[in-house]
C-alpha cells in the first residue's frame, strides 16, 4: 500500500509538472506570437518614405481685402494663362500676391532649394544667395542645399530668419556636361535621405543666375516647369528636343507642348523624386548605349514633362535670358541667367 | 480519495491552462485587429502613426470617424506617348474675352481653354470613380429621367460614374438605361415640408453619405441639383480638389451686388467689399475629403443659424459662398457648367453644358 501510495504521488507530481510545462510553453509561444504581430504591423507602416502630408486647402483669412477678380476680363490678354490641360501659366498680373501670400502663410511651409556650384561656378554663389534672400519666397521658411566640390570657397551670406544653408561636398567632375547630368542622381538621393519628411516643396535651380524680382508662392504646385526663355514663341518642331530615336529623351517632330528650361524645375517632394529618379534612370540607359542627349538632362526633363504634364507652368519671367534683354510679354524679370564667359568658366568646351 | 483528489487537481490545471489560452488568444486577435485598422485608417492623410503608441487597448471608435481612409488621388497627369494634338501656345490665350485663371491661380474652365482629347487621355490612366449626388423629393422626382438620360449622354462619358439619388419616393424613380461602368443607387429619405429645408438638409445627407460609403470608394464627387439637364460635355476638365461653379446670373456683376447673406447675425455673412465670385449652390464638387469638409462645415454653420432663428437669404447657397470665400476653390467652372436656360444666350457662353430646366415653381414646390 505504501509503495503504490508513493508511486501514485509521484505520478501525480509528474502529471502536475507536465501540465505546468504545457502551460508555460503555451504562454511563451503566445507571447512571442503577439510580439511579432505588433512588429510586423509596425514594419508595414514604415515601408514607404513618409512624405510630409499636404492636406490643407487654400484657406483665406477672414476680412482680407483685395480687388474683385473679374470673370470676363483676363488680366493678361497678350499671353496664355492656362495650358491645354488646365495648368495655370504664371505671368505678372495673373495672380494677386497679397491674397496668395496670405493663403500660403497658413500652411507653415518649408521650401527646399538646391543648387550645384562646382569648379569655377562657386563664384556665382554669393550673388545667387544674396539676391534670393531679397526676392525668393521672402517671409517663408527656405532651406538651401548647396552641392560643391570646394566647401571652403563658399562665402558667408547673411540669411534671414527661418532661412538656412546646408553645404554638401561632392566630387569634382571633368566635363561640364557630366556635372550637369549628375545633378539628377544627387537630387534623387538628397530627397530620399533627407528631405522627404522635412520639406513641402523643392526647387532645383542653376547657380549661374540671380534674382531680380519676386519669386513666391505663386510658383508652388505638385509639378512645376519653367518655359524656356528662348523658345516661348517657337513652333514645336523648332524646339531643341533630342531628335534621335536611339536616346531615351527622344521626342519626334509633331509632338511636344512647350520647351522647358533645365535651369529651374520643382514641385512636391514626391513628384520631384519621381522626376529625378526617372531622369537618372534614362540618363543611365543612354550612357550604356553610348549616347548623350543634345542638351543633357534638360532633354530628359523635357521628355519627362511631355509624359508627365506639369500641374503648373512658370512663364519665362522665372528663368530669363539676361537682365539687359527685354521682350514685350516680359513685364518683370524675376530670375535670370547672368552674363558669363563660358570658355573661361567651364572645365571643358 | 487520493485518486479523486488527483483528478480534481488535474481538472483545475486543465481549466487554468484552457482559460489562459483563451484569454491570450482573444488578446492577440484584438491586438491584431486594432493595429490593422489603425494602420489603415491613419495611412491616408494627415496624422502620423507612432508605433510606440499602438497598444492593444487603444480605442478606435472615435478615431475611425475623424481619420477616414480616403481613396488616394496621388496620380500625376500622365500622358500617353505618341498622342497627337495641336501645340499649345504660351502667348496666345485661347479665350481673350474671358478670364481663364483666378487671382489665386485656379483655372476657370471655359470652352476653348482645354484640349478635351488630351485631357481625357490623361485622366483615363487614373482609373477614376466619380460619385454624383442628386436629391429628388416630392414633385421633383419628375426631373430624374431627363437628368439621368442626358447625363448618360454628356457627363463623364467613358468614365466610371456612380449616381446617388436621394428621394422620398423610391418607387417613382424611373428605370434609366445606364452605360457600362455606370451605376445608380437610390437612397430613401424623409419628406420635408419646406423646399428651403429640403435644400438645406442636403448638406448633412452628403456629409453622412461620404462618411459612411464613399470615402474609400470614389476619387471625386459632384453634388448637383436635379431640376436640370445636360446639353453638352461635362468631363474630366472639371476635376479638382475643390470645385465651384460661377453662378449664371451673377458673373458680370460687382461684388456688392452679389446676393451674399448680408446680416452679420448669420454664419454665412459676407460684408460689402469682400467676395471673389458668386458661386451656384446647384453644382459643386471636388475630392471626397475636401467636399466632406465643405458639407460638414456648411451643416454646422446652418445648425448654428437655426439655433439663432436665422435662415440665410439663399439657404445653403449662402453658406457655400461663405465657405468658398474662406476656402478658395482649386478650380472654377464657368457658367457653361450651370446655365440659366437652354434657350438663353450670352456672348461668352459658347456652349451650354448643364442648365436649369424651366418649371412652374408655384406648382412643384411644397411651399412658396
Amino acid at each position: 500500500m505504501g509503495i503504490s501510495g508513493t508511486m501514485l504521488l509521484r505520478q501525480n507530481f509528474l502529471i502536475i509538472l507536465l501540465f505546468f510545462g504545457l502551460v508555460l510553453s503555451g504562454l511563451i509561444f503566445l507571447k512571442n506570437n503577439q510580439k511579432s504581430c505588433k512588429q510586423q504591423i509596425i514594419e508595414q507602416v514604415f515601408i514607404e518614405p513618409k512624405w510630409k502630408q499636404k492636406t490643407s486647402g487654400l484657406r483665406s483669412s477672414p476680412g482680407l481685402l483685395y480687388n474683385q477678380p473679374s470673370v470676363l476680363v483676363g488680366s493678361r490678354t497678350d499671353v496664355a494663362s492656362v495650358s491645354s490641360w488646365l495648368a495655370p501659366i504664371i505671368w505678372e498680373g495673373t495672380f494677386d500676391p497679397i491674397l496668395i501670400d496670405s493663403i500660403y502663410k497658413q500652411h507653415n511651409l518649408t521650401i527646399a532649394t538646391t543648387v550645384f556650384a562646382l569648379g569655377k561656378y562657386t563664384r556665382f554663389v554669393k550673388d545667387f544667395l544674396e539676391s534670393a534672400e531679397q526676392h525668393y519666397f521672402v517671409g517663408f521658411r527656405v532651406h538651401y542645399y548647396l552641392f560643391t566640390d570646394q566647401p571652403e570657397s563658399i562665402p558667408e551670406v547673411k540669411m534671414g530668419e527661418k532661412r538656412n544653408l546646408t553645404v554638401l561636398k561632392v566630387q569634382s567632375l571633368n566635363r561640364w556636361q557630366d556635372i550637369s547630368m549628375s545633378r539628377m542622381e544627387k537630387l534623387e538621393k538628397l530627397i530620399e535621405n533627407e528631405l522627404a519628411n522635412e520639406a513641402d516643396y523643392i526647387f532645383c535651380l542653376d547657380i549661374d543666375t540671380k534674382f531680380y524680382g519676386r519669386w513666391g508662392v505663386e510658383s508652388l504646385g505638385r509639378l512645376v516647369g519653367v518655359i524656356h526663355p528662348w523658345f516661348f514663341d517657337a513652333p514645336r518642331d523648332r524646339f531643341t528636343y533630342e531628335r534621335r530615336p536611339e536616346s531615351q529623351a527622344y521626342i519626334p517632330a509633331g509632338e511636344g507642348d512647350y520647351y522647358y528650361a533645365g535651369a529651374a524645375f520643382g514641385g512636391s517632394l514626391e513628384d520631384v523624386h519621381q522626376l529625378t529618379k526617372t531622369c537618372r534612370e534614362k540618363l543611365l540607359i543612354d550612357a550604356a548605349n553610348s549616347i548623350e542627349a543634345v542638351w543633357q538632362e534638360e532633354s530628359h526633363l523635357n521628355k519627362y514633362f511631355l509624359l508627365n504634364k506639369p500641374s503648373k507652368l512658370l512663364s519665362p519671367e522665372y528663368m530669363w535670358r539676361d537682365i539687359n534683354e527685354k521682350a514685350a510679354q516680359i513685364k518683370v524679370i524675376r530670375f535670370s541667367n547672368v552674363a558669363k564667359n563660358y570658355a573661361e568658366v567651364r572645365p571643358n568646351p | 480519495m487520493l485518486l479523486r483528489q488527483n483528478f480534481i487537481i488535474i481538472l483545475v490545471f486543465f481549466g487554468m491552462v484552457l482559460s489562459g489560452f483563451i484569454y491570450l488568444n482573444n488578446n492577440q486577435c484584438r491586438c491584431h485587429q486594432k493595429i490593422t485598422e489603425q494602420g489603415i485608417i491613419n495611412g491616408g492623410t494627415g496624422t502620423t502613426v507612432d508605433p510606440r503608441k499602438l497598444t492593444c487597448n487603444q480605442q478606435i471608435t472615435e478615431q475611425g470617424i475623424t481619420n477616414l481612409k480616403w481613396k488616394q488621388n496621388t496620380f500625376g497627369l500622365r500622358s500617353s506617348p505618341g498622342l497627337l494634338y495641336n501645340q499649345p501656345s504660351a502667348l496666345v490665350g485661347s479665350r481673350t474675352d474671358v478670364a481663364s485663371v483666378s487671382p489665386w491661380s485656379a483655372p476657370i474652365v471655359w470652352e476653348g481653354t482645354f484640349d478635351s482629347k488630351l485631357i481625357d487621355s490623361i485622366y483615363k490612366q487614373q482609373n477614376l470613380t466619380i460619385a454624383t449626388t442628386a436629391f429628388a423629393l416630392g414633385k421633383y422626382v419628375r426631373f430624374v429621367k431627363d437628368f439621368l438620360e442626358s447625363a448618360e449622354q454628356h457627363y463623364f462619358v467613358g468614365f466610371r460614374v456612380h449616381y446617388y439619388l436621394f428621394t422620398d419616393q423610391p418607387e417613382l424613380v424611373p428605370e434609366v438605361k445606364m452605360g457600362e461602368n455606370r451605376s445608380l443607387t437610390v437612397l430613401k429619405v424623409q419628406s420635408l415640408k419646406r423646399w428651403q429645408d429640403i435644400s438645406m438638409s442636403r448638406m448633412e445627407k452628403l456629409e453622412k453619405l461620404i462618411e459612411s460609403e464613399l470615402a474609400s470608394e470614389a476619387n471625386y464627387i459632384f453634388c448637383l441639383d436635379i431640376d436640370t439637364k445636360f446639353y453638352g460635355r461635362w468631363g474630366v476638365e472639371s476635376l479638382g480638389r475643390l470645385v465651384g461653379v460661377i453662378h449664371p446670373w451673377l458673373y458680370d456683376t460687382s461684388r456688392d451686388k452679389f446676393t451674399y447673406e448680408r446680416s452679420p447675425k448669420s454664419q454665412a455673412y459676407i460684408p460689402a467689399g469682400e467676395g471673389d465670385y458668386y458661386y451656384a449652390g446647384a453644382a459643386f464638387g471636388g475630392s471626397l475629403e475636401d467636399v466632406y469638409h465643405l458639407t460638414k462645415t456648411c451643416r454646422e454653420k446652418m445648425s448654428i443659424d437655426a439655433a439663432n432663428s436665422i435662415e440665410a437669404v439663399w439657404q445653403e447657397e449662402s453658406h457655400l459662398n461663405k465657405y468658398f470665400l474662406l476656402n478658395k476653390p482649386s478650380k472654377l467652372l464657368s457658367p457653361e457648367y450651370m446655365w440659366r436656360d437652354i434657350n438663353e444666350r450670352a456672348a461668352q457662353i459658347k456652349i451650354v453644358r448643364f442648365t436649369n430646366v424651366p418649371k412652374n415653381y408655384a406648382e412643384i414646390r411644397p411651399n412658396p
